[in-house]
């Protein structure tokens, strides 16, 4: 096993090392001596920006969309009975993932929106698409692309809680904001 | 034989769900018909006149007289004594013989009789396999009920229907009385509003298989299947136009729910109508000059129509704040949909000519209503005890039939047309 690991372990530091930057040595013909009192020369890095789209690491913005403690990891927005406006309970929640869309101009976002059991089922997807297309609206008017999102309707077809009561209707009456990767 | 098996998503044998019929409901005035057993049908189980007997009492018009066992059995050749079968009550007399043939098949005979009028109203002969004994059958019966009552019979036309069993979904075609159930297409996610071309070889249905709403055009011959509607946003509702050429679909990708015409490959979507509303659920009056459909554009779910070309729609349904799903009859006359009656959803019909309206069933969760061909009955989804079930009304709303499979839940019916 060491003797395995070894190796490997011994190329991934000379890996390593090679991505190092190495200090900048001065110029041997012309040397500069750093005499006290001289103007010191000002170093400039060139740092590349990391995107990370893999949603793992810690450091991706796309970590705060898995993050519990974060209003991002909050997916769902519920709907009052043949009603499709956001209620204000769930303004936060719109503002807080049209930010993320605006920061993050590499995200994508498909809504799907849901609608009760009862009734017409092509209606219902009616239904749920107008509460979808709301959501895609405010969502643009706070900043997102309209070419970020893509707003659905899977009608009454995907409920969330199969019982025939109010408590269960009122589950299934609502949109699902996913991103790329989770749908 | 058709195979429908093919093109599958997945394949996954489970148990076939088989449809049964149960009649809860029949006409006032039924004929009374004399079904002899055929001689010989006992070589094919379970006997012509058995299956023809049980597709006209399930039309509600007939009524099947017990009979003794008379002997020697009739056969299509011989000489009908009208006075006998006129004091068994019967108004007419089908008879016929089964003989097996040296090449393993068989050959069927019969002839029916107005015992009334005392005059004979043909026969046919068939050769058949075992295999054809139902659909022979169904034959004799669609000849026997249009002698009697006029109209063309449905007994060979099959139904479109979708099953859910856990997490499974099944596109089913099936004889329009449940048997020989097959499945088109078998998915994890919903697939709805299945819809018959013209010609009866292809369905139009909504798949959510790409987790959003798209519609496919499906043959069911060779179980090849396209795309015909995948653009942004959902794609839903399809309706055939009597070309066959054409659908109606609703599409979002405008923003909210509007109807298009579209061509069955995919090409030429055109804008249809616009409003800010809800507009779906499309159905093309029988003589393809008029759209039906749902739209909320007033306020609450109403049935409008409007001229196939385009143009301003008009309401159809006032009574009522909920009036969905329509469906012209087969004449174009008069228009079946589904209407909220005291929180009830039923399928009312309405009489285009005099703006009557009928509540025909008594359930309270119908959805998805479909004419049989000739206009006779309505085929529908409804759940009892907490199941979907099939069940059938006639447009009269005297006959009532239930068809429940053995598992899982029935729902999305499509009655087919009939196929020469």
């Amino acid at each position: 096993m060491r003797a395995v690991l070894f190796p490997l372990i011994a190329t991934s530091l000379l890996f390593l090392g090679a991505c190092a930057t190495e200090p900048e040595k001065p110029a041997a013909s012309a040397p500069v001596e750093a005499k006290p009192g001289a103007k010191p020369q000002a170093v400039e890095s060139k740092p590349v920006a990391r995107v990370d789209a893999t949603g793992r690491s810690t450091g991706s913005p796309f970590a705060a969309l898995k993050d519990p403690n974060n209003i991002l990891s909050k997916r769902q927005i519920y709907f009052d009975y043949d009603k499709f406006e956001v209620k204000d309970e769930f303004r936060s929640l719109v503002e807080a993932h049209a930010k993320f869309l605006r920061e993050n101009p590499s995200a994508k976002m498909l809504i799907q929106g849901n609608a009760d059991e009862r009734g017409s089922r092509e209606y219902n997807v009616g239904l749920g698409q107008r509460r979808s297309d709301t959501v895609k609206k405010m969502l643009t008017l706070l900043g997102a692309r309209e070419d970020q999102i893509e707003s659905v309707s899977l009608g009454e077809e995907k409920p969330v809680c199969t019982d025939h009561s109010e408590d269960c209707y009122a589950k299934n009456r609502r949109d699902d904001m996913l991103y790329s990767g989770e749908y | 034989m058709i195979r429908l098996l093919a093109a599958l998503l997945f394949w996954a044998c489970s148990a076939q769900a088989q449809l049964a019929i149960e009649i809860t409901g029949a006409g006032a005035q039924r004929i009374p018909i004399a079904l002899a057993p055929f001689a010989g049908e006992a070589a094919l189980a379970p006997g012509i006149s058995t299956i023809v007997r049980a597709d006209l009492e399930r039309s509600g018009l007939f009524r099947g007289l017990e009979l003794p066992p008379i002997v020697p059995e009739p056969t299509e050749a011989t000489n009908i004594n009208y006075a006998e079968w006129r004091s068994r009550l019967a108004d007419a007399l089908l008879v016929g013989s089964v003989q097996p043939r040296p090449d393993g098949r068989f050959e069927v005979r019969f002839r029916l009789y107005d015992v009334v009028k005392q005059q004979a109203l043909g026969g046919v002969a068939y050769t058949l396999g075992k295999e054809q004994l139902r659909a022979t059958a169904h034959r004799i019966s669609d000849f026997v009920y249009e002698k009697l009552t006029g109209e063309k019979g449905v007994f060979s036309t099959r139904i479109a229907y979708v099953v859910k069993r856990g997490n499974r979904y099944e596109l089913q075609i099936a004889d329009y009385d449940g048997a020989g159930a097959e499945t088109a297409l078998a998915s994890f996610e919903p697939i709805i509003s299945p819809v018959w071309s013209p010609d009866g070889k292809r369905l139009a249905y909504v798949s959510f298989e790409n987790k959003k709403p798209v519609v496919y055009v499906h043959s069911l011959l060779d179980g090849k299947r396209h795309v015909v509607a995948n653009f942004k946003g959902s794609n839903s509702a399809p309706a055939w136009a009597p070309d066959g050429g054409r659908l109606a679909v609703v599409l979002s990708r405008e923003g909210g729910s509007q109807l298009f015409l579209i061509n069955a490959d995919g090409s030429g979507v055109r804008r249809l109508a616009s409003s800010s509303g809800i507009d779906t659920e499309p159905r093309f009056s029988p003589d393809g000059q008029w759209i039906y459909f749902t739209s909320d554009r007033g306020g609450t779910p109403q049935v409008y129509r409007m001229p196939a070309s385009g143009g301003e729609p008009q309401r159809v349904t006032f009574e009522g704040s909920y009036n969905v799903s329509p469906r012209i009859s087969p004449d174009g006359k008069t228009i079946a949909y589904i209407t909220r009656n005291a929180g009830k959803f039923q399928v009312a019909l309405l009489d285009l000519s005099n703006r009557q309206v009928q509540i025909l069933t008594d359930s309270d969760r119908d959805e998805s209503p479909s004419f049989a061909p000739n206009g006779r009955m309505i085929l529908l989804a409804t759940v009892i005890n907490e199941r979907g079930v099939l069940s059938a009304v006639s447009a009269d709303g005297r006959v009532k039939q239930r068809l429940s499979a053995t598992a899982g839940d029935v729902r999305e019916p499509a009655w087919g047309p009939f196929i020469e």
